[in-house]
Order: structure tokens, then sequence, then C-alpha cells
């Protein structure tokens, strides 16, 4: 393979390593942070184990998303130099945003979480938590308003031989991001309502600490309900931007090859990207991807032969990740609403069978939220700035490829054994359950020795 | 013109700062299993740095994100030269991140012993590192208008290794005065002596790359056009100095502060001899890049500018304030479970 193949794939392993934390922590942490607020305002011993208890298997998460976060931002000039050099006046200024606004807020109020339990008042605890919350939310949204100028570039003049930044308003305010921010973070509230859910699950299965994990489950299921209903309302805003902005990505999405108004959408399709056609199209339902791009029945979508070869995506990657996600992000909400009902009614204990399917369903959000990102990042190609610069343009000129096999090596053994200690911790810690020695914390009077 | 002069000179401060904070955290990661002799020791060495040391990672970051935002074609040249160097780096970084997260959440010892090695490697090598880094950009890297010309092993000459190893004594030396500020009893007087001990190699270390820069880089021509400046070099003695005579009259705090005074100047010794070179050509002068032929465009510039006078008080301001929270002194027998999540 050549230095591009072996970068994208080296990409492609860390970005989506990195991704299997991020969204855990976006939502973890509002759910933690609600718990110990609860704790805050009735004083009951519970919700401090509550919030203690998940804030441990938090912190096990959220330090390998730090970690691997370091990567991301490395990656863009090691192996992406002619990239950096040429958008890095545009695209350099979000990252640095994010570091400065955010990331530092992350990073140090979660050390006073961590260490400062007999250190600062409850209330200066919780609220460490809650910026810790706000911190990581916001991150994001520095992080997916500089991808959506990679989706969308608004806001520059080439000039110099580079994309120059000439309104940093249209950059903040760029549709593209917003809209793939409030669809990312919702999801990531959904993955943490389903390991919540799950790990209380195992819990209420072995009748073990049930009232602490029957109310984790019901927190859980009613953000999970809210949350997953709402990546459904963005996901159909996204839709909307893919449609005008991206019409190759939304063709590949549906392995839609003829352009034609009222395009109807198919149920039960498979590509043949060879012969730019579909092998077998069953139920198509007249005139629905028309409506889903641009909410009109009549208006014309664009297919894949509209765009010259070299300018489409992937079809096949691209039309099979977004069904997936599509299907599990529907049965998210299923499972979410039946946990919410059953949780109401007070009757999650009496559903072994739920609970076991609950607990089975934690790596559904997973895939979920990965097959999404490979929608949205497949789907761009081959360009790495929409319609302004291809991949191939943008990887570092000066690499070897022996320097990237090696690099890719190293990441394999490397985030192999993180995984390896990550999934090690996050069982053992889940199933041992909460600790029953709060004794530093309940008498806790601030310390206020030098 | 301004904006760049001002970005090369924050550019500079960002990394001084970075490892004025992260320094004495991975200074703090070599010694731990040599100066903590039992797990009680061992965990006191970890919660000193504990609180602080995610926080001090993120001015690295800063550091870099400034470095694409402002100087971008700098940025995209150097990290796609020193690759090999960098991964290496940041192996290290994540795993002495995860090795401080992880040590204590298993009660074996072979899950001990395996972090502790992580935890010494995790620190030592960005140390040495940064300074072999740091070392080549002094002396000026293999540039010219064809790109890069260098190998991994073209990075470790003579010059470049040294400025790693005065790098290692300098962190190893911060490292044991904030764990000497930090720690009490028995472990807290060990780290005070290590750091008097030590600083008799930082300051052989320290005299030798001072000569040697001469002449194996270019810095002392701006110090020659512009005398005044040798002003920064000589505090940076001074500073060296003062820290074994407040590490002798037992003065730990203020050794300390002199070790961060010290790092810093260390660091704008280096940045004023480059100026305006980020990465000076050791092949072609005229393809050293600049802050003025590196740089963003002035409108991105004046962007970045807010940006960092809006945020970057504020962040000083609760960093300070979290670092004044947890000024007290770690007991070593204190429990950890203490409330707090075992560490």
């Amino acid at each position: 393979m050549d230095v591009l193949s072996l970068s994208r794939l080296q990409f492609a392993v860390t970005a989506a390593f990195h991704f299997i934390f991020v969204p855990l922590t976006l939502g973890l942490s509002i759910l933690v942070a609600f718990m110990e607020t609860r704790y805050l305002r009735t004083n009951d011993p519970m919700y401090l184990k509550m919030a203690k208890f998940w804030g441990k298997l938090f912190l096990i998460n959220f330090i390998l998303g730090v970690v691997t976060g370091i990567t991301m931002e490395f990656q863009f000039g090691m192996n992406w130099a002619e990239y950096s050099r040429y958008v890095g006046d545009i695209f350099g200024v979000p990252l640095a945003i994010e570091a400065t606004a955010a990331f530092f807020l992350e990073s140090t109020f979660i050390g006073l979480w961590v260490f400062g339990w007999n250190r600062v008042s409850k209330k200066v605890h919780v609220l460490a938590i809650w910026l810790v919350a706000l911190a990581t939310n916001l991150s994001a949204l520095w992080i997916l308003l500089a991808n959506g100028w990679m989706q969308r570039p608004v806001g520059y003049v080439l000039r110099n031989g580079r994309a120059e930044m000439t309104d940093f308003g249209s950059l903040f305010t760029n549709r593209f991001g917003w809209v793939t921010f409030a669809h990312t973070v919702l999801s990531g509230y959904v993955l943490a309502a389903f390991f919540v859910m799950g790990v209380s699950a195992y819990h209420l299965l072995r009748k073990n600490e049930v009232r602490l994990f029957r109310s984790s489950f019901r927190t859980a299921a009613a953000f999970g309900l809210v949350s997953s209903v709402l990546v459904a309302a963005s996901g159909d805003l996204s839709a909307v931007q893919v449609a005008k902005f991206q019409p190759a990505k939304l063709a590949a999405m549906e392995s839609f090859w003829e352009t034609r108004p009222g395009a109807p959408f198919t149920l039960f399709l498979w590509p043949d990207s060879a012969n730019e056609r579909n092998a077998f199209e069953l139920l198509p339902i007249p005139k629905a991807l028309s409506v889903m791009a641009f909410h009109r029945g009549d208006a014309e979508v664009k297919g894949l032969t509209a765009f010259p070869g070299d300018e489409r995506p992937p079809v096949l990657p691209v039309f099979l990740s977004f069904r997936l996600m599509v299907g599990l992000g529907l049965l998210l909400i299923l499972l979410a609403f039946i946990g919410w009902i059953k949780g109401v009614r007070g009757k999650l204990e009496g559903s072994p069978r739920y609970l076991k399917i609950m607990l089975y369903s934690i790596p559904l959000s997973y895939i979920a939220v990965q097959v999404g990102w490979l929608v949205t990042e497949i789907g761009r190609q081959p360009w790495i700035v929409y319609g302004l610069m291809k991949t191939s343009a943008g990887v570092s000129p000066s690499l070897l490829p022996a320097q990237v096999v090696a690099s890719l090596i190293g990441f394999t053994i490397v985030y192999g054994l993180l995984a390896v200690v990550d999934i090690y911790l996050l069982i053992k810690y889940s199933k041992k359950g909460p600790d029953d020695d709060l004794s530093g914390i309940l008498k806790s009077v601030p310390a206020k020795e030098a | 013109m301004a904006f760049q002069v001002l970005w090369f000179i924050l550019w500079g401060l960002l990394w001084a700062v970075y490892f004025m904070l992260d320094g004495f955290d991975l200074g703090a990661g070599m010694l731990h299993r040599f100066l903590g002799r039992n797990e009680a020791e061992k965990s006191a060495i970890r919660r000193a740095i504990g609180p602080v040391w995610d926080g001090n990672e993120v001015w690295l970051l800063t550091a870099g994100g400034a470095t694409f935002a402002a100087f971008p074609s700098a940025y995209a040249s150097l990290f796609s030269s020193l690759y090999s160097a960098l991964l290496i780096i940041l192996f290290a970084l994540i795993i002495r991140g995860v090795a401080l997260e992880f040590r204590a959440k298993a009660p074996s010892a072979a899950w001990g012993r395996s972090w502790d090695i992580a935890l010494f490697l995790g620190s030592l090598l960005p140390a040495l590192l940064f300074g072999v880094a740091f070392g080549n950009i002094f002396r000026g890297l293999p540039l010219d208008s064809q790109g890069y010309h260098g190998t991994l092993l073209g990075l470790l000459n003579p010059y470049g290794l040294w400025t790693g190893v005065f790098f290692v004594l300098l962190f190893l030396v911060h490292g044991a005065l904030w764990l000497a500020l930090k720690t009490a009893g028995d472990l807290g007087e060990r780290a005070l002596r290590f750091a008097r001990t030590g600083w008799y190699f930082l300051l052989a270390a320290a005299v030798i790359f001072l000569v040697w820069t001469v002449p194996a880089t270019r810095l002392e021509e701006n110090y020659l056009r512009h005398p005044y400046w040798l002003l920064v070099p000589l505090l940076a003695v001074a500073f060296l100095l003062l820290v074994r005579i407040w590490a002798v009259q037992r003065k730990t705090g203020a050794a300390f502060f002199a070790s961060c005074a010290t790092i810093v100047l260390v660091t704008f010794t280096g940045i004023i001899g480059l100026y305006p070179n980020l990465i000076p050509s050791r092949l072609d002068p005229g393809s050293s890049l600049t802050a003025f032929n590196a740089s963003s465009s002035p409108y991105t510039l004046r962007i970045m500018t807010i940006v960092a006078l809006l945020f970057v008080p504020v962040v000083i301001g609760y960093q300070v304030w979290v670092y004044r929270v947890f000024r007290h002194k770690i007991g070593v027998e204190e429990s950890p479970g203490a409330g707090a999540v075992q560490y």
C-alpha cells in the first residue's frame, strides 16, 4: 500500500478508536452530574453512592478519550501535512479554540472532581462535574465545527496558494457543523443511557442494590428516550444538509443511481457499483427519498451517475453503514421506550427477559455511533474538504510507506492493549457494583488546613 | 507584522509553560518507582501530581493547536518531518496518562509492576524526545525547497541527544522539588536530597549545553546582534544557582519557583536565538520557516489573538485556583480511599 492508503487507514483506525470513548464521556458526564445534583438536593446517600459508582466507570473511559485525542491533533500535521498547510489558516482555529476554551476546563475540573471530595464544598464539587460535562460538549462543538467546515467549507477565499479565512462568523454559524454536532452529542447521550441501562440491568437481574440500580435505570431510560427521539430528528436535519451540500453522499447513502424528481425510498436493495445500478430493488416507497432529502415530494434527487466516477464515494460501505445506523437507531428508540414504560410502572425487576436484552444491547449503541461516523466520513470521499481539496492531495509528501506501516503497527499494538485493559476494568468495576464505604465523604466538611 | 511577532512570542510562551508545568509531572513520573519505596509512598507520588497532570498536559495540546492555527506551514513541516519521534512521544504520553489513572485499579503485584515501568518510560521518553526535538530545531532541520531530508537516526545526533539529556535532568530536579514541596515525611526528605544531588548533574549538563550551543547552532547570532537579550540566559543561570541555594536552605517552595523560572528562561533562551525562525533550515537559510513566511493570514491571527485574550486569563485563573485547593502536603499514610476514587 502507498502512503495515502496507509495514512487513511491509520486515520480511520485512530479516529474510530477515539470515538469509542468520546460518546460515553459526552453522555455519562451529564448523568453523573445529574445524580450528584440529586444527592445535593436530597442528601440521600444512595445518590452519592450512585454518582460515585457511575463516576468510577466514567473515569476509566474518560482517560482513554483524553489520551487518544492527542493522537488526532498530532496526526493532521504528521500524515496530512499538505492538508494542514492548505487549510490550516481556517481549520487550525477551531482546534486551537477547542483546546483553550473547552479542553482546559474539562481536564482541570476533572482533577478537582476526582481529588476534591473532601477539599471543596458539596456545591463546588457538583459544579465541577457540571463544568466537565459542559466542557466535553463544548469540545465536541468545536471539533464538529472544524469537521463541518471540511464537509461544507464556508467563509474563505483562495489566496496565496491556500484557503484563507475571511469570515469567522460563517465558520461559527455553519449549519452543517451545528446539525452534525446535535446529531453526534445526542447519539452520545443515547449510548451513555444504554450503557447505564445495560449495567443496571445486570445488577437488577441479580437483585443487587435494587433501589440504586432501579433509579439509575429509570433516569437513563428517560434520558435515552428523549435523546434517541432527538437523534432521529437531528438526523432528519442532517439529511437535508447533506442533500443540499453533498448530493453525492446522499446518493451513496441510498444507492441511488439515476437523477429524477419524486425519488422513491427503496426498503430493500443491493448496490451493484460495477454496473452503476442496483442488483435488486424491493418495496419502493414513492417519493419518500425526495421528502426525506428536500421535504418536498416532487423534488429532484441527483443520482450517482450525475457525478464523474472519480467524484463518487464508495457506495457499498456508505449504503450499508447508513442502513445499519438507521435500523439500530429505531431499535434503540423502541428499547428505551419500553424501558421508560416499565420503569414508570415499576415493572423492571419483574422483566428478566427485557433486562437481559438491555444488557446485551450495550454494543448496539456503540455500533450505531461508529457506523454513523463511517457514513459521514466515507461519504465525504474522495474529498478531504468537500469540493475544494481531494483526500489524495492532502497527504504528507515527505513520508515513506515504511514509516506509516511502522506507526500503524504501533497504534494497533498500543490501542489493542488499551482496549483489553479498558474492557477488563470496565467489566470488573461494573460487576463489582457500588462501594459501601463512603465514610470519608458523608461527614465531609471541606477541609480548611493549609 | 505585529501579530506575527506576537504569535511567535506566544508560541514560545506556550511551550515554556508546558515544560514548566508538565515538566514536574514527567519528573515525578520518572522518580515514581525509585523514590517510592513502598505502595504507600508510590501512591503519595501519584497523588502529588494526580489532580493537575491532565490540565498541565493540555498546554501541550494548546501549543500544538496554536502552532497549527497561527503557523500552519510550520506545523505541517515540523510534524511530518519529525514523524517517528513525535509518534514515540505520543505513545509515551498515552501510556503515561493511562498508567497514572489505572495503576491503582487492580491489586495484583504484576499489574502494579507493569504500570510502574509504563509510567517510568511514559515520563522519560517525552522528556528526552522533547529535548531531542528542540535540540534539532535549534540546530536546524535538513529542509530545502524540495522538503525534508532527514531520518529518525539523524535526529539522534550528539547535540540533539545532549539537549535531550539536559531536559531529562531539568525535569528530574523539577519533579523532585515538586515532590519535596508536596509530600510529607521521609519521602519529601528523600525527594529534596535527590534534587540537591541531582542539581550538580543538571548544572554540568546545562553548562555543556550552553557552550555546545555556540558551535552547534546559530542561536548566538541574535545575541551578538542584540547583546541585551543575553540577560535571558544570564537570568536562567542565576535562577539555576538559586535552585541549589534555596534547596540547601530548605526553602522548598522558593527552590521550586526558581526551577520554574529556570525552565521558562531556558526555553526563551532558545526561542530568542531562533527568532524569527520557527524551524531554521540547516541546508538553505532561504528554506527556513519563519514567523513571517509560515504564518496564517492577518485576519486569522487577529481572531486567534481575541480568542487568546478572552480565554487564556480565565484558564490561568481557574488553574491557579485548583492548585490552591490542592496546596496541602500529602501524607504518605493518608488513606487514598478516604472518599477519593482509588489512586
